[in-house]
């Protein structure tokens, strides 16, 4: 009956102002006022001792496009898109493979997808290098194997950021989707085939725009986390690979320069904006094309 | 039976400026099996919820043996709920369900123990004690959610619509037992159901709702055989409904004429006078077919028969387009009981066996 | 699209990402002091790993702060989530949104608007500023948990609760609690997790008077291999399958 549906409390009580004062109050508090706070000091001069000064000036915004800063923003966006599309090939294929083996099975292999999740990742980037290094295992078993007479300089390349970056993000592309392909009937790829598409139609115009969800949520778990986690490319690039992650970290630890480190602050915000809303827009362009 | 156990005066409540009951006034005796019985959305439930104290009504006061229970919370009121879906604790096994009310009364551990065994066996349920709600059947489940509340020794207990998650037959079974438990525990009961049949075959009095109002309160009899409107009638059982009009009243008896035929039937429950628009109320099992060649009788024709076992329902189209249903005990030796789909007949009724309701009312 | 290939896609997968995991469970047993050479089966890390001061500091500043973090962001967040779920107020739309996106913001954008509130207040980077950074990042992740929870929980058993004589105070214990512990439980370990993890906000909010295992660690690999960096991840991975195995044998007792 309709009637079950439970009309809120009545009453305004006392532990309800209470328990609304805390969450307004950490939220306002820990990341209102905070984010605020950081766009306001985008849109200040720096000042050598108090970090930042009046007038207001978007001078930190124009020297973002300087070309210099530009150059390392474009790489380091590029950086994160290749990541992006490394783990979607690996993990595209992999979801759809997960989705059809024997639902016994399953559980155990999404436990073993996520289980390096629970462990450090420090510690896994740390797994990688080890075993990139130039006296590593890795070269180790190529020279063996006779493959190579000297160690490769696998290290400190843009390729080591890229895996490691690869390998610490891949579940979070897999999982969403693999639950879409979870979701998927395969009763409409054999129609697509029936109806006479081949291979490649059925997965262009079929398998992909039923699968847009997953892909546009792995891509918003995986592009965001690879524009920023810096010290992977510490670690994996040495100093020649820098992420917008180590510019931002550089201004404010370093160059002691707020207002330009904000600025690319609230630039990586406007990214995540910008990405959120396009994976909106995907996802009720579908829902809407869906029957009632 | 003098004074009331539980006493409703002039309730009234709404959600969101929409009102869901006006100026509701009942009484429940101490020890009967009362029904609120009304369509979906007529304020049973949220009426059942105010007694309850889930609820805070917007006006009016609800009194229990006497004492206010209006700002009462609904831990200290002394009436236990059956809730629709059960609302069994889903952590707790059986012995716990039924045994958490007592736990907050701080009983004694050998008390909660009995008591929760008494209750237990009362609903037969004693080897369950251990086992988790989820792993009963639905029928079990409903004899924990009654022995659950039945432990607190309430003076009163509501149920809603307890009944509506069960199978048609087991649905049969239950109601005897709720019936015997009622009459073996003499607790009064307030039962919430839309189901008239339910209603009628367990209470002793039936409180029909429609739209926040109460229509009717009666015994089963009264409000199937004489509905106090059209609502009620049409709610309550199958209604066939002739429009007639009053020609004159003749003492003790009214002339009316429905469909050019003029009939004298006993005054009804009101006063009619002359030139007043009236409904005849007939239930189905109360009209007559004849043949096409009885002197009495609006025509038709039969477009459509069921046989439900013991009855043969007949639906009748009349002349003027009205359809009618017609229940008739089946009888084989019945010449005139033999009519076929397509086939004329006459529709009439014995005089007094209907029900007279102004057309307005 | 059938036969072979996929369970080999899905081998390769597991492959890359255990081989690394494997590589150094491996090593941290290894009794050469680097490279690929096998020097034979030894302790000598964990020896060493247990000698290091500094280090084993660190690792026990981080677990006192992810164990506070964790148990203050379960506090926190399942009396947000509770609000969300039982109240309807204006701005709680509002408040949904926040939500989200702190969890999606990324770590380094959190880590310095926590900064700039910090040093705008005149609080000293130290124990206090990194808890108040974890316990930021952990509160969505709870608060989206116990709400997932909450939306499953039939609000009836409430008011049965009432109805058999419970207070309210009283039915949010032994109704409400009980169904939502699983949450709590795997609320607080993920938020455990995330904080031992956590090396972005740490950089940004923590201070010279307390160091955590994950800044600890990366001053160490920043540069060359350090072989007892392997004995840890071993018992690291170790503690944490530990922590989910524990966590599911609760899980299924309270299921049962």
């Amino acid at each position: 009956m309709a009637e079950v549906a439970l009309p809120p409390p009545r009453h305004r009580n006392l532990l309800r102002s209470a328990l609304l004062g805390l969450s307004w109050g950490w939220l306002l508090a820990l990341v209102l006022v905070p984010n605020l706070l950081v766009l306001a000091a985008s849109l200040l001069n720096r000042d050598p001792t108090h970090f930042l000064q009046l007038p207001l000036t978007l001078d930190s915004y124009r020297r973002l496009l300087d070309p210099l800063y530009l150059r390392v923003f474009l790489d380091s966006l590029a950086l994160a898109l290749a990541t992006t599309l490394g783990c979607l090939l690996l993990g595209y294929p992999f979801a759809w493979a997960l989705s059809r083996i024997d639902g016994r099975w399953r559980p155990l292999l999404v436990f073993l997808l996520i289980l390096p999740f629970w462990t450090n990742s420090l510690v896994r980037t740390y797994a990688i290098k080890q075993l990139l290094a130039a006296n590593g295992p890795l070269n180790g078993a190529l020279l063996a194997l006779g493959l190579i007479d000297a160690p490769l300089e696998l290290l400190y390349t843009q390729g080591a950021v890229i895996l490691g970056l690869v390998y610490l993000l891949l579940p979070f592309m897999i999982l969403p989707l693999y639950a879409v392909f979870e979701d998927l009937r395969p009763e409409l790829l054999l129609a697509s085939r029936d109806l006479g598409a081949g291979r490649l139609a059925t997965f262009v115009h079929v398998l992909i725009p039923l699968t847009l969800p997953g892909i546009l949520a792995g891509t918003l778990l995986v592009l965001l986390p690879a524009l920023g986690m810096f010290y992977v490319a510490d670690i994996l690039g040495g100093a020649r690979v820098l992420l917008v992650g180590n510019i931002i970290k550089n201004q404010f630890l370093d160059a002691r320069d707020w207002p330009f480190g904000a600025a690319a602050s609230i630039l990586l915000t406007a990214a995540m904006a910008l990405l959120l809303f396009a994976h909106r827009l995907a996802r009720r362009r579908l829902r809407d094309g869906e029957a009632p | 039976m003098t004074s009331p156990l539980l006493s409703l005066r002039a309730i009234g409540k709404a959600y969101a400026g929409r009102p869901v009951l006006l100026d509701l006034s009942l009484d429940v005796l101490d020890g009967e099996f009362l029904t609120l019985l009304g369509p979906s959305g007529c304020g049973k439930t949220t009426l059942l919820r105010l007694i309850a104290g889930f609820e805070h009504p917007d006006q009016g006061s609800i009194q229990l043996a006497g004492a206010d229970l209006t700002a009462v919370p609904p831990e200290r009121r002394p009436l236990n709920t059956v809730f629709q879906q059960y609302a069994l604790f889903p952590h707790l096994d059986v012995f716990g369900n039924v045994a958490y009310g007592l736990r907050r009364e701080r009983r004694p551990r050998a008390e909660i123990d009995l008591r929760v065994r008494e209750a237990l066996d009362l609903v037969q349920l004693g080897e369950f004690a251990r086992r988790k709600p989820q792993q009963l059947s639905g029928g079990q489940q409903q004899r924990v959610a009654i022995a659950r509340a039945l432990v607190k020794r309430p003076r009163l207990l509501l149920l809603d619509e307890p009944l509506s998650a069960l199978d048609a037959k087991l649905r049969r079974q239950m109601q005897l037992e709720l019936k015997r438990l009622q009459r073996e525990l003499g607790i009064a009961f307030v039962f919430v159901t839309h189901d008239q049949e339910e209603a009628l075959s367990m209470s002793d009095r039936v409180a029909v709702l429609h739209a926040g109002v109460l229509q009717q309160l009666g015994t089963p009899r009264e409000v199937y055989e004489r509905p106090a409107n059209l609502f009620t009638a049409r709610f309550v059982g199958e209604t066939n409904l002739f429009p007639a009009r009053v020609l004159e009243t003749q003492g003790e008896r009214v002339v009316v004429d429905c469909a050019g035929q003029r009939r004298t039937l006993p005054t009804p429950g009101f006063a009619p006078h002359a030139g007043q628009a009236v409904n005849l109320l007939l239930r189905p099992e109360d009209i007559r077919v004849l043949g096409p060649d009885a002197d009495h009788g609006l025509p038709g024709t039969v477009i459509e028969r069921n046989y439900k076992g013991s009855t043969l329902d007949s639906l009748i189209r009349l002349d003027s387009g009205q359809e009618v249903l017609v229940s008739e005990f089946f009888d084989e030796d019945d010449p005139a009981f033999d009519y076929r789909l397509g086939e004329t007949v006459k529709v009439s009724w014995v005089d007094g066996w209907e029900w007279m309701l102004p057309a307005d009312g | 699209m059938s036969g072979r290939l996929p369970r080999l896609w899905l081998a390769l997968v597991y492959l890359l990402l255990y081989v690394p995991i494997a590589v150094l469970l491996l090593y941290s047993f290894n009794d050469a002091r680097t490279g690929y050479r096998w020097g034979g089966w030894s302790l000598r890390w964990y020896r060493a790993l247990f000698a290091n001061d500094t280090l084993m500091d660190s690792l026990w500043n981080s677990l006192a702060l992810a164990a506070a973090a964790a148990t203050l962001a379960t506090a926190i967040g399942a009396l947000t989530a509770f609000a969300l779920h039982r109240y309807r107020f204006r701005g709680r739309e509002l408040m949904h949104g926040l939500l989200f996106v702190v969890m999606m913001s990324p770590e380094i954008v959190l880590a310095i608007s926590l900064l700039a509130l910090f040093l705008l207040v005149g609080l000293q980077l130290g124990f206090t500023s990194l808890l108040i950074a974890h316990l930021t990042f952990c509160l969505p992740f709870v608060v989206i948990t116990v709400l997932a929870r909450l939306a499953g929980f039939d609000a009836r058993l409430l008011e049965a609760a009432r109805d058999l004589g419970a207070s309210e105070a009283r039915a949010l214990y032994t109704v409400l609690l009980p169904a939502i512990l699983p949450a709590l439980l795997a609320g607080w370990l993920l938020g455990f997790t995330l904080s031992l993890d956590d090396v972005v906000v740490s950089t940004f909010v923590g201070g010279p008077s307390y160091e955590v295992l994950p800044l600890r660690i990366y001053s160490m690999v920043r540069v060359g291999l350090k072989p007892e960096v392997n004995a840890l991840g071993t018992l690291l991975l170790v503690f944490s399958l530990l922590a989910l195995a524990l966590s599911q044998l609760l899980l299924n007792k309270q299921k049962s």
